[in-house]
């Protein structure tokens, strides 16, 4: 007897036996659609994750003088020149100053804002982007230009359809030119980060009634690259203050740890997770497989007893096992991609479905079926056909 | 063609042994038709198992057209059910998901005749039993004496010279047992080789040649005339 025999005998017996073939397709469908949604899932919260805590700006230093004795006696340009100096450890800088709650005027709409004063690359410090216009620039700042950016919120009240670019608005009583409006980065509401105004930190630390700035970021070309970029602000503070604390140097390295032990954690749970699912899938499908070839026990004798060789029984059953599991396989990958879809839409995180996870749980639990329709078909086409078909 | 030599078949050698064939020897040759007759117990399923090639003596030689069976292998011994032997059992034993075609057609298949034969072999042999119109009925459709004549129909297809039946009549009523015997007369008459086995004098009287067994012995071994009126 032939392969294309073998398989024909065992389309038909998976035919003529639909719900047998559907219980084992189903355990094989559950065992893989679980392992996907699962780890897809679980993947897409940790990816979120990642990226969020990416956007934070781990890179970032930041410095904050409190002087000795008040004295702050160190200009901007003089901590600016730190990273200009050193090019290879820091990609950017900005002071940074904060007045919050300034009354913003336009006409006769006035609402109440936080301003904040950087320099040009404060917008790429902060992960801003400009929508309209363009962002603060350096001769704004050296030349302490009344100009500002401002949000989506900002623009909204104060100019409604109108087009702001270039209109004058007033902050805490001094005009400004508005030369650009920044993306939406909230909902466009009062709380939101969109309730907002960048100034050229010049004008800002006039604005603050500060001539001193106490704050600056300071952005390292590299995670690896900011210990070193840490010790030459320090070496650099030390030198003006002789008081380590008169400032002080931070950065998120220390939360980086952290959440790099959590995703740490994340991956085992989701190997457990893996792990539990495929072995309750593959258990099932043992027990559907052991039950239905024990079940077949006197067919596979009255097939000997009409002159069926082992190996033409085996064949037939180790293909039927082959094409169930197999089926119920690509049925299994693409319930898993539906329900993770689903899931993750409901879960409000980015559902990618894991490449990983699908071929691990196919390949896991296409392996356990086929073995488990191996093993027993083996065992019951070794006996005497006689006690085969004596079987009940 | 089928030579017995001090067969035994001997179940839990040692203390408790059981003797369900305790050395039995006949000779049968081509074109006979036996009975082997006995109560239960008596060894007649074991040594129809023997001579089916189903299951291998403990000692003595079994020997099918002069080659020594107990010696063969597995794949071997189905080659000589599948061509040498035709079964009819008992309980039928159809492939209860298959249709009547499939079942007859599995001997044929398994022994590699290509499709197109086969086709032919599967309805000849059905039409044989009169049930050719019934290809695509599932056999809990048909009744147990259809079943019965499926079975045979199955036996035949491949045309092996020797029909061995297992209490053939045994689930059916006596009018549907009475035909099958009489189509295995008519199939004696047309050259196979029938061996019979019952526990039903009746049944066996339809037999050329009646051995009978007690206790894994043959008690007598006499030609017959066949009756079928002792039929009940």
């Amino acid at each position: 007897m032939n392969i294309t025999q073998s398989l024909k005998l065992a389309l038909k017996s998976i035919i003529g036996n639909k719900m047998r073939s559907f219980l084992t397709m189903l355990g094989v469908i559950i065992g893989i659609a679980s392992v996907i949604t699962l780890v897809s899932v679980v993947q897409g919260f940790s990816d979120d994750m990642v990226s969020s805590f990416d956007s934070m700006g781990t890179n970032n230093i930041t410095v904050s003088l409190s002087g000795r004795g008040g004295n702050m006696n160190i200009k901007p340009e003089e901590m600016l020149t730190i990273a200009d100096e050193n090019r290879d450890l820091f990609s950017s800088a900005t002071p940074n100053v904060t007045i919050m709650g300034a009354t913003v005027k336009y006409g006769s709409n006035n609402i109440s804002s936080s301003v904040y004063g950087g320099n040009e690359e404060y917008a790429k410090i902060k992960d801003y982007a400009v929508a309209n216009g363009r962002f603060i620039s350096y001769i704004d700042t050296v030349n302490r230009n009344y100009v500002c950016v401002i949000g989506t919120y900002v623009a909204n009240e104060l100019f409604g359809t109108g087009d702001p670019i270039g209109k004058m608005l007033k902050i805490n009583g001094s005009a400004y030119t508005v030369v650009g409006i920044l993306e939406e980065e909230g909902d466009s509401t009062e709380t939101s980060t969109d309730n907002m105004v960048i100034i050229p930190y010049s004008v800002a630390s006039r604005l603050a009634r500060n001539a001193r700035i106490s704050s600056y970021t300071f952005v390292a070309t590299a995670a690896e690259k900011i210990e070193p970029a840490k010790a030459v602000i320090e070496e650099f503070l030390y030198d003006v203050f002789e008081d380590e604390d008169a400032y002080n140097v931070s950065n998120l390295s220390q939360l980086v740890d952290t959440i790099e032990d959590l995703m740490g954690t994340l991956a085992l749970v989701l190997a457990g997770i893996a792990a539990i699912s495929l072995l309750v899938g593959g258990i099932g499908i043992m027990n559907i497989m052991l039950v239905s070839v024990t079940e077949r026990t006197r067919e596979i004798g009255i097939r000997k007893a009409i002159g069926g060789k082992r190996r033409d029984i085996l064949s037939q059953f180790v293909i039927e096992a082959i094409i169930t599991s197999g089926i119920g396989g690509v049925i299994g990958i693409i319930v898993g991609a539906i329900l993770s879809t689903i899931l993750a839409k409901l879960l409000g995180v980015s559902g990618t479905v894991s490449v990983s996870a699908v071929i691990l749980s196919f390949s896991v639990s296409v392996l356990i079926g086929i073995l488990f329709g191996y093993f027993p078909a083996a065992k019951a086409a070794k006996l005497n056909p006689i006690d085969a078909l004596r079987h009940d | 063609m089928i030579e017995l030599l001090d067969v035994y078949k001997i179940y839990d050698e040692g203390e408790n042994e059981v003797r369900a064939l305790d050395g039995i020897s006949f000779r049968i040759s081509e074109g006979e038709f036996v009975a082997i007759v006995g109560k239960s117990g008596s060894g007649k399923s074991t040594c129809m198992n023997i001579i089916g090639a189903l299951d291998v003596p403990t000692r003595g030689t079994y020997r099918l057209n002069g080659t020594d069976v107990s010696e063969l292998s597995d794949n071997e011994l189905a080659v000589i059910r599948n061509k040498t032997l035709g079964f009819v059992f008992q309980q039928y034993n159809l492939i209860s998901k298959s249709n009547i075609y499939e079942n007859v057609e599995l001997p044929l298949i398994y022994q590699g005749i290509p499709a197109q034969k086969r086709k032919e072999m599967v309805i000849s042999s059905l039409d044989r039993v009169g049930l050719a119109d019934r290809l695509h009925h599932m056999p809990n459709q048909l009744s147990g004496g259809q079943q019965q004549r499926v079975s045979i129909a199955r036996a035949l297809a491949a045309n092996p010279p020797v029909i061995l039946a297992d209490e053939p009549t045994g689930a059916l009523d006596s009018k549907t047992g009475k035909d099958v015997m009489k189509f295995l007369m008519k199939l004696n008459e047309e050259g196979k080789t029938i061996i019979l086995i019952t526990h039903d004098n009746g049944i066996a009287e339809c037999a050329k040649r009646i051995i009978r067994l007690h206790d894994g012995k043959i008690i007598s071994d006499q030609p017959n005339v066949p009756k079928l009126e002792n039929l009940q």
